[in-house]
């Protein structure tokens, strides 16, 4: 399903750890149907050859669990690093978060990625999904679904729906195009898809809006914003040892969002927090249990850095220095910024 | 211009100015008796890239209608590159502000050296009138802490 | 509570007893008065009985602008034991009765600005400036004239100094010139006997042949460790004699001093006046070092100097000060391929030009040509080259390198002295003279010695048989020009040395676009670098000349002087402060520290369950901390603070402000 598939991570992770290497997996392991894939840590190689899975739902980013995962171990730490990974996991070390002696890296290649709230959406509860060829086939646990009509090859399968796809994978995956750039200790396979869309299409939709339109659509995403902290919590980049939101004596400490401003205040202070040091992994959006594109949040920040400072990719290198963190004397003022911005949008 | 209402509204204002550059100008626009209207107050900060964009928010949050950071031109910062980091951070800060539909108007970065007097009052003065004519800060508040403010004026009285 | 009635400055737009009556119900204000002048002994009198009789813990005055008499209040606070830096100002003068006129809007601004300062007073707490020694030795990296000075000048102030030189020698590039303008005396006959000051002043030791390795500490209290190369000859042995150089059998490797114009041995000594006087053998060409073969300068040394097996040695030193004179050297010229540059002998670089006029270089001062060691009838001269370059070109250098103008007056200058028949031309884009006598000496070259200055630039040199043709502009006369050419000199631009880059990383110091060091400020601290004890003297900072440079060197000296004199440094206490149980060691705060006052250590910190873990977490050094706060705004955690201007003392001024109803 995956262009590694799931016997080869298997087979490496069982005899790194029969060989004495690792004592700790970092992988991805199945739930009770193969659409619930959560990250896992695996210390034994029966749960390994059990658990272990490697498929279009195995969403996770992993390296933030490396943090914890080689302070709890003498050995190494195995992880499956694809391609958007090596970007954190890049992060996370030229951040100093990880001992990287401490880690067994081992690059996989990706085919993306499924959005799961995109397949429910078009076919209900899922219950499996596999790969025929450029196709995907999502069985369903139920016949009916509403937009079936639209779909003439569904009719014929019944409860079996076949997509493209592109129909199915998340939006990340779509303008991925991204290669390992980790150090890794050995590479299984590489690379991953063509992007097929391009990365900031959604961010300039909003741009395109006037203030009033962006204000209310703003508005209404933040508006069902629960504060769960899923999406710090999630965020490789979010690795401070206090949040400022947890601390009471940072001025805008919260727990629960109470009211707009507080709303926004938490997105804005989290996205600016993060700025220049994102990866775009995608996180954020992925884990968001009320999927607010918080996503498009942090990719307004790195298209703007890419105008106004130069292309720059967090997580390219370990040595590369932030462009919040740096800056040259002919930097853009604060006042052309719009402008510069607005004439780069009409190119 | 000065001290004037327009339509009896009066903005608030938050500035905040970097000890070397800026406050001095501050100062000079004072000596001179260059007049600007008193809905500024100046906040004093070593240098402007002591201002963290929390503070930004906050000043809106607190009903700020406008929020003005000011330092050293670029190159003249007394501790040789704080303004240019001000430049990229506030640069990226105003940007995102206005993506999220934050009124862009309602904050500057100006630079201002110790000898500019006249500009800062300028500045102040421009200011002031484009943020009158934006009104209220409405986007960005917190109606809790407007409340407060309120009752406790009244209390007060 | 102190309000200033400043005379009427203030009062007269202000109410201020309605500010101090409106102060009175603030929280936290026990004590609210106003006087006619505050600053005034009697005012200060007022301050510190109030201070005694109320025991209070913090005052906030509003007055002027805290840049007038925030010291004045300070010190009258900390008199009667309160700690200065429990003193606010509330600028209600410049900032409000100055600037506004209608009394009551200017009277309710000062009552916000007198809250803003008593929520900001409430917040602070006692600050202690931080003390540190000083080590009573400078260091100067670089031995060229502005190192020179520098040392000579720190040395007769009776403190101890040491050079750092990487080459053989001391002397740099003003060794290599001839004469100097704009008096035209000779640049050996002023510079030798100051490298032999140098190097008989007792408070001088002399690093040659060495380079700084590795620098850590802070003003007052660096260590540095200089790596002195291995020369395989005993400085303290040899007597610079000579012999050896005479006898060595390997004879053709091109001369640096000379700058490939003619060639020195294996073993050498740069050149006659040089300063240690000592041999060095140089290890990639010297066969005994290289095959084993040979051994002849050890055999020839009377004095027993030679040791093949000598190895680096690495000096570990303390210091109070740093002067970096490191200097330039001239482009490559590589990218001026239209030059004829490398295509023909006889087109040579003004410092080429130098060696070739000097009664000690590789002609002994015979003006010829290189090629065929004839007489130049037609000289022309290329100035800019590389300077004053349009950055799209992709080559040479956007600045003015200053000193070109001058030094080509002074080559077409000393042509016409020794050829008076001899044509010159000099090509130029605009000739810079600002300087005593400068504008004096050009005019000098082009009327008395006739010497043709044509505005335009040359676009084309191609060698013709034994001469060169140069085809150029003339913009006044709008006219091509076609010179048949014997000698071409390029007046290369000039830039950094090299090493100044590599070093200005370990000094943690900052340099510009064009690898030049950054002053801390370019009008009132020309001489220190932003990093405190780090001091510049000479073309490390700019290109400049030899008056400049020893001018600058001299204003070093005195600041280094300064620093060393001091028994204890006190440093400013509003300085940057890490929680380090917040603190996640991202780095990121280093890497905004334009003082490179950050560096990280692994401490332990006790976990859940009676564990211990270690931790990167990042440290202050307060003595060069200047207290800009960059890093406590990059700083996600809000780990970081500054001193006196806390994250939340300023959010309390915010608040503050914004209180006031619309």
């Amino acid at each position: 399903m995956q262009r590694t598939d799931r016997d080869a991570l298997v087979r490496r992770a069982v005899s790194l750890m029969n060989d004495g290497v690792c004592d700790r997996v970092l992988a991805w392991r199945r739930g009770e149907f193969s659409s619930d894939v959560s990250p896992g840590v695996f210390t034994d190689t029966e749960s390994v050859e059990k658990e272990l899975v490697r498929n279009f739902f195995c969403g996770a980013n992993l390296s933030k669990y490396l943090i914890s995962e080689t302070e709890k171990t003498e050995k190494k730490v195995l992880i499956f690093l694809r391609p958007c990974d090596s970007y954190s996991f890049n992060r996370l070390l030229s951040e100093h978060k990880f001992n990287r002696e401490k880690v067994y890296a081992v690059a996989v290649g990706c085919d993306g990625t499924a959005d799961i709230g995109k397949l429910k959406r078009k076919c209900g509860a899922l219950s499996d999904i596999k790969r025929r060829g450029d196709k995907i086939i999502a069985e369903s646990l139920y016949e009916t679904n509403e937009e079936n009509e639209e779909n003439e090859e569904n009719e014929a399968n019944g409860a079996e729906r076949v997509f493209d796809l592109e129909d199915v994978l998340s939006e990340r995956c779509l303008s991925c195009n991204l290669k390992n750039r980790a150090d890794c200790d050995e590479i299984i396979s590489d690379g991953g898809r063509d992007a097929v869309s391009e990365r900031f299409f959604e961010v300039r939709r909003i741009e395109n809006m006037s203030s009033e339109e962006r204000y209310e659509f703003w508005r209404g995403e933040f508006s069902r914003c629960i504060r769960c902290n899923a999406c710090r919590d999630v965020c490789p980049a979010c690795t401070c040892e206090k949040c400022v939101f947890s601390n009471p004596s940072s001025g805008v400490e919260n727990k629960a969002a109470a009211n707009s401003f507080e709303e926004s205040m938490f997105h804005i202070i989290r996205a600016f927090h993060v700025a220049g040091r994102c990866t775009d992994c995608g996180e954020c959006s992925r884990v968001c249990p009320q999927s607010i594109p918080l996503h498009l949040l942090n990719r307004k920040l790195i298209k703007d850095i890419n105008i106004l400072y130069g292309e720059y990719k967090s997580g390219e290198s370990v040595s590369q220095i932030s462009p919040l963190n740096s800056w040259t004397e002919n930097d853009a003022d604060p006042s052309e910024v719009a402008e510069l911005l607005e004439r780069s949008r009409s190119k | 211009m000065q001290d004037k209402q327009i339509n009896g509204y009066r903005p608030k204002i938050a500035a905040f100015c970097c000890n070397w550059c800026s406050y001095a100008g501050a100062d000079l626009a004072g000596g001179n008796r260059l007049s600007y209207p008193c809905d500024v107050k100046i906040i004093r900060v070593p240098c402007s890239c002591r201002v963290d964009p929390i503070f930004v928010l906050r000043a809106f949050r607190r009903g700020a209608d406008g929020v003005i950071i000011c330092g050293c031109h670029p190159g003249d910062c007394h501790y040789t590159s704080g303004n240019y980091h001000t430049r990229r951070r506030m640069s990226l800060l105003f940007s995102f502000l206005d993506y999220l539909g934050i009124e862009r108007e309602r904050m500057r970065v100006e630079w201002v050296s110790a000898s500019e007097g006249a500009k800062f009052a300028a500045v102040m003065n421009d200011f002031v009138s484009e943020i009158s004519k934006l009104g209220e800060n409405r986007r960005l508040e917190d109606v809790r802490c407007k409340e407060q403010t309120e009752t406790r004026l009244s209390e007060e009285r | 509570m102190f309000v200033c009635h400043c005379g009427t400055n203030i009062a007269g737009t202000v109410d201020v007893e309605a500010v101090a009556d409106a102060m009175k119900s603030e929280s936290g204000v026990v004590y609210s008065a106003t006087y006619q002048y505050m600053c005034s002994q009697s005012g200060q009198d007022i301050i510190k009985k109030a201070i005694r009789d109320y025991e209070l813990g913090g005052i906030v005055v509003c007055s002027c602008s805290p840049r007038m008499h925030e010291a004045t209040f300070r010190k009258a606070a900390s008199s009667v034991g309160m700690n200065p830096y429990m003193v606010e100002i509330a600028n209600i003068r410049e900032q409000c009765s100055w600037v506004h006129k209608n009394r009551e809007d200017a009277t309710s601004k000062a009552i916000t600005l007198a809250r803003a300062a008593v929520a900001k007073l409430k917040l602070n707490f006692p600050l202690t400036p931080g003390e540190s020694g000083v080590t009573k030795r400078a260091l100067v990296i670089g031995g060229g004239i502005a190192g020179i000075q520098t040392a000579l000048d720190i040395a007769d102030a009776g403190y101890k100094v040491d050079i750092v030189e990487k080459s053989p020698t001391i002397g740099g590039k003003m060794a290599q010139l001839d004469k100097t303008f704009p008096t035209l005396d000779c640049a050996a006959c002023i510079l030798t006997p100051k490298m032999v000051d140098a190097a008989q002043n007792e408070n001088i030791r002399i690093f040659s042949y060495s380079e700084v390795e590795s620098v850590s500490g802070y003003v007052g209290n660096f260590t540095v460790t200089v790596k002195k190369k291995a020369r395989y000859v005993k400085e303290d042995v040899c007597t610079g004699c000579g012999l050896c150089t005479e006898k060595c059998p390997r004879k053709k490797i091109p001369s640096e001093f000379n700058l490939g114009m003619d060639n020195r041995s294996a073993v050498y000594i740069p050149f006659a006046q040089a300063v240690p006087k000592v041999a060095v053998i140089d290890s990639e060409h010297c066969m005994m070092l290289k095959e084993n073969k040979c051994g002849v300068c050890s055999k020839v040394c009377t004095a027993g100097a030679i040791d093949y097996t000598q190895k680096d040695e690495y000096i570990e030193e303390k210091y109070g000060a740093i002067v970096v004179a490191t200097g330039y050297e001239p482009i490559s010229l590589e990218r001026f391929g239209e030059y004829a540059r490398g295509m023909s002998p006889d087109v040579i670089t003004s410092l080429e030009f130098e060696r070739l006029t000097s009664a000690a270089g590789p002609t002994h001062g015979k003006l010829v040509r290189p090629s065929d060691k004839m007489k130049p009838n037609t000289v022309v001269f290329v100035q800019c080259v590389g300077s004053r370059c349009e950055p799209s070109l992709g080559k040479g250098k956007e600045y003015c390198s200053k000193i070109c103008c001058m030094y080509t007056a002074k080559h077409a200058m000393l042509t016409k002295e020794k050829y008076p028949d001899a044509e010159v031309y000099v090509f130029y884009i605009d000739v810079r003279t600002p300087g005593k006598n400068f504008d004096e000496f050009y005019r000098r070259a082009a009327e008395e010695y006739g010497v043709k200055y044509i505005k335009g630039m040359v676009g084309k040199i191609t060698p013709d048989g034994e001469r060169l043709n140069v085809s150029a502009s003339d913009l006044i006369c709008r006219k091509k020009l076609e010179i048949k050419a014997d000698l071409v000199v390029l007046a290369a631009a000039i830039e950094p040395s090299p090493t100044a880059r590599a070093l200005a990383t370990k000094l943690a110091s900052s340099m510009d676009t064009n690898g030049f060091f950054t002053e801390a400020h370019p009008k009132l601290r020309p001489v220190e670098s932003p990093t405190a004890g780090v001091f510049l003297s000479g073309a490390c900072q700019g290109p400049r000349d030899i008056p400049e440079t020893v001018a600058q060197a001299g204003a070093a000296a005195a600041k280094v002087i300064g620093l060393l004199s001091k028994e204890r440094l006190t440093a400013n206490p509003c300085v940057a402060v890490c929680d380090e149980e917040m603190c996640s060691g991202c780095s990121v705060c280093g890497n905004v520290c334009p003082y490179g006052a950050i560096t990280y250590v692994e401490k332990e910190f006790r976990v859940p369950g009676g564990r211990t873990k270690a931790r990167r977490v990042a440290s202050v050094n307060e003595a060069v901390c200047q207290g800009c706060g960059c890093c406590a705004v990059a700083c996600m955690s809000g780990a970081m603070e500054l001193k006196g201007f806390m994250s939340s003392q300023i959010m309390a001024e915010v608040d503050a402000i914004c209180r006031t109803s619309r």
